[in-house]
């Protein structure tokens, strides 16, 4: 017969209960995944000992008819960039939860060595293989390092917490999550690269005051400003520009380069292969050009044009000066960040870099100079957001030891409001609003005998409706008829700690209501969702079974535990029949545990769950009520 | 069925101190700003006592400190998080903390109940508008500016006295009203310096 385990309230009963929990920063050059090991924050290698996996899939054609065409990831796919341009996706997230018209307004389109055209819900990829999609590039590379990491730990990932740009807009987060769920991966959270960073480090340097994260990524450019004190991180600003990044300073210098061996034209009008091989040719200068102490030394440029050879000698200030532009939109949108948190430059103590991007010199000396000091490099840049990510997911996944002394409190990066007469935006939650947030605004209908209210929820810092992102429409029915200006509507935004948004309205004197989750439209369906996972190499039925098995079990165990720590704690809140209840409902759980039943066990622990609801919210109330009667809540 | 309009929504009575509403039916929940925060009613404030105190209480609500504890929980905290950010954004604000005080005492600063005003200072707002329609540049605008700034300044401290002195709901009210006025005002005038 099988013994039930007890262990002291509060602590996991064994190995297995712990929650493998990862953090990825998924970038557009290349991306890693962190875990935390031993009490630190490291990022896991592959087979062959490395960290990075660049950000590259290439598709090649079907070895035979019926056959499903092969790929290649991570460096394998890198090398043969160059010569196979067209069916190497590089550069992918750059197209996330972007149309190909967007790609087209925004100058990224005519850069990429591939051809995008339009897909389902956003831009796609023609390959060899077919029209990809850069959600399922994405979920590859997810997938590549869930293994990495299923495999490091020889145990079931529990889930990830995956980086985003703060900048990156609902369209991009949803795309990200879209892909996240096609790897098989649960998302705990997407965490904003700086505030990555900045965790990283304040928790690594035991930092204190205001910090600025200066993060120059491949594709992406992201400034926030954290105030950091007693193991609170507290954001204060955000901003950034999501179409700017290493991969233009490329662009740039390769435009320079062509032009100083007399040749007409941009790099963006060549062949799709030779304009693939400048811009590595570029980008391999640019990082051996920024490694040399002498800005004047020079180094050979060659490239082959039409059949026709180009060289010519180039130095880092040549480079400099091809790419100031780039360097002088990344200090105002510093301005810009700054100025929102109404804080002067001289007022952070800390500069933090981030991304391989920071590494231009000139790129240092302008964040030094408009700070007066000279930037923070101890933790390496390419590594900090993904060591960052990893010890948040500690503290989501629920682990007993994790996290216990900081909080993060985030913001939400960008405006929210609702579309009103004449196609103006009337903002009702302004961007850098603390997480989790509720905001209200009331409205009025403007026609006489009006009955219905149709609500436009859009995304942006714009006036107008069309400058911003829609993210949902909805209606509210049933108004009963008054004077025009008469109702009153309150329609209310709810964001909660992952920034996801739910708007509801009611009209105050009848109290009809309406509701809405917010999925903005250019995320996939969920059938576009179903559809991929099908078609994509989905495990065995066994394997998904015993899958589902452990992690019920796994859970089951966990809320088991949780359950008795609390009544061993604050058993005297319930009346001796309640108590009852709830040991009733472990011991069934118990019974249960023991069949070998997933769907089972599942409802068993969801009925634990909600037979222990009434008991959480008194333990809650009580230890807030005690804080708000003045005792030092420190010691909670 | 009825026809829709075009578009939805017109906007009444812009920066109305209108939170989220019942969240639950805990007295502590329900309890108001000031209570919450362990601050006595008013307009002067002290800063840091109002972070420090936001940072003890998410401290302890945060959803993210219950991930641990299962969907119940995370449900309460949610609540609890919600409703301590949306006392800390209205004390931390002077305008919005005014505004408060006044609904606190049943007066409302809502602009579709008063908008009367006085005539002094509906001159006033004539004078500002066209002071900004007319100008050219950046450089005729500073004047303006100033004069807003100093503005502004003489009726924050007529707020204060308003409330901590004379305990007058009403010309707090009014104060709060002009002081609305005059962030808008402000706005504009940023919008028009960002396109010279």
């Amino acid at each position: 017969m099988a013994l039930l385990q007890i262990s002291e309230p509060g602590q996991a009963p064994d190995p297995h209960q712990r929650r493998i929990a990862v953090g990825i920063d998924l970038g557009t050059t290349h991306s890693l995944v962190a875990a935390l090991r031993h009490g630190h924050s490291v990022c896991l290698p592959d087979a062959q000992g490395r960290v990075f996996l660049p950000s590259v899939l290439r598709f090649l054609p079907a070895a035979a008819p019926h056959r499903s065409p092969s790929r290649q990831i991570g460096w394998e796919a890198l090398q043969a960039q160059t010569q196979d341009p067209a069916n190497t996706i590089s550069s992918v997230k750059r197209l996330m939860g972007r149309t190909r018209a967007d790609l087209q307004a925004s100058g990224v389109l005519e850069r990429l060595p591939y051809t995008v055209v339009d897909g389902a819900g956003m831009a796609a990829v023609r390959t060899v293989a077919g029209d990809i999609s850069p959600v399922e590039v994405s979920a590859e590379i997810l997938a590549t390092l869930r293994q990495r990491a299923e495999d490091s730990f020889d145990a079931e990932l529990y889930g990830a917490v995956i980086t985003v740009p703060a900048y990156f807009d609902d369209a991009q987060r949803q795309a990200t999550k879209d892909a996240a769920q096609l790897a098989g991966l649960k998302v705990l959270r997407l965490l904003n690269e700086p505030t990555a960073a900045a965790l990283a480090y304040g928790l690594d340097q035991a930092a204190e005051g205001l910090y600025a994260v200066f993060d120059l990524g491949g594709g992406t450019f992201d400034v926030s400003l954290l105030r950091l004190s007693r193991g609170v991180f507290e954001v204060l600003a955000t901003g950034g520009d999501s179409a700017l990044g290493g991969d233009d300073y490329d662009r740039a210098f390769a435009d320079a380069l062509l032009l100083r061996c007399g040749h007409r034209g941009h790099a963006s009008e060549l062949p799709l292969a030779e304009r693939a091989a400048l811009l590595a040719e570029a980008r391999r200068l640019k990082e051996a050009l920024c490694n040399l102490d002498d800005a004047a030394q020079t180094l050979p440029f060659a490239a082959t044009l039409h059949g026709q050879a180009l060289q010519c000698p180039v130095s880092r200030a040549e480079f400099d000066a091809a790419t100031t532009a780039l360097t002088e939109r990344t200090v105002a949108a510093l301005r810009r960040v700054l100025r929102d948190a109404r804080v002067t430059p001289e007022q952070v103590q800390g500069v933090v870099l981030v991304g391989g991007a920071t590494r231009m010199p000139a790129l240092r000396q302008a964040v030094a100079t408009y700070f007066g000091r000279a930037p923070l490099t101890d933790l390496n840049p390419d590594e900090v957001v993904a060591l960052g990510a990893a010890l948040q997911a500690q503290q989501l996944a629920g682990n007993p030891d994790s996290g216990e002394g900081w909080l993060l409190l985030d913001v939400t990066p960008l405006s929210l409001g609702l579309e009103t007469m004449g196609g103006l935006v009337e903002r009702i939650v302004p961007r850098n609003t603390p997480l989790p947030a509720a905001l209200a605004q009331d409205f009025t209908t403007y026609q006489d005998g009006q009955t219905a209210l149709a609500l436009h929820v859009l995304q942006g810092e714009r006036d107008l409706v069309q400058d911003c992102r829609s993210l949902a429409r909805f209606e509210l029915r049933g108004i009963p008829p008054m004077v025009a200006g008469a109702a009153r509507i309150r329609v209310t935004f709810h964001l909660d700690a992952d920034g996801l948004l739910s708007v509801s309205a009611r009209e105050q004197s009848s109290g009809v209501e309406a509701h809405i989750e917010v999925k903005p439209s250019y995320g996939l369906s969920d059938e576009q969702i179903a559809a991929m996972l099908q078609e994509g190499n989905a495990s065995a039925e066994q394997d998904m079974r015993a899958r589902a098995l452990r992690q019920a079990q796994v859970e089951a165990d966990r809320m088991a535990a949780a359950t008795r720590s609390a009544l061993a704690a604050d058993g005297a809140l319930l009346q001796p029949e309640e108590r009852a209840a709830i040991e009733a409902l472990l011991q069934a759980q118990a019974r249960i545990r023991l069949l070998d039943d997933a769907a089972a066990l599942d409802d068993a622990t969801e009925a634990l769950a909600q037979g222990c609801e009434e008991f959480a919210a008194r333990r809650m109330n009580r230890s807030i009520a005690t804080a708000l009667a003045g005792q030092n809540i420190d010691q909670f | 069925m009825g026809v829709l309009p075009e578009a939805g929504a017109v906007p009444a009575g812009a920066g109305e101190a209108s939170g989220a509403a019942a969240l639950g039916d805990e007295i502590s929940l329900r309890a108001d700003d000031y209570t919450l925060f362990a601050l006595p009613p008013g307009f002067a404030l002290d800063r840091a006592a109002l972070e420090q105190r936001w940072k003890q209480l998410q401290r302890l609500a945060h959803p993210d400190r219950h991930a641990a504890q299962g969907a119940a929980a995370q449900r309460l905290a949610l609540q609890w998080s919600v409703r301590i950010n949306e006392a800390y954004q209205r004390l931390k604000d002077p305008l919005k903390r005014g505004a408060y005080w006044c609904e606190l005492q049943g007066q409302s600063v809502g602009a579709h109940d008063n908008t009367a005003m006085p005539a002094t200072f509906l001159v006033q707002q004539m004078q500002w508008r066209e002071a900004l329609a007319e100008a050219g540049s950046a450089a005729d605008l500073s004047p303006l500016q100033a004069e807003l700034e100093a503005e502004r300044a003489q009726r924050l401290a007529a707020l204060q006295t308003a409330i901590d002195v004379q305990h007058d709901a009403r010309a707090a009210a009014q104060q709060v009203r002009a002081l609305l006025f005059i962030e808008r005002f402000e706005q504009q005038l940023h919008e028009r310096l960002d396109r010279y």
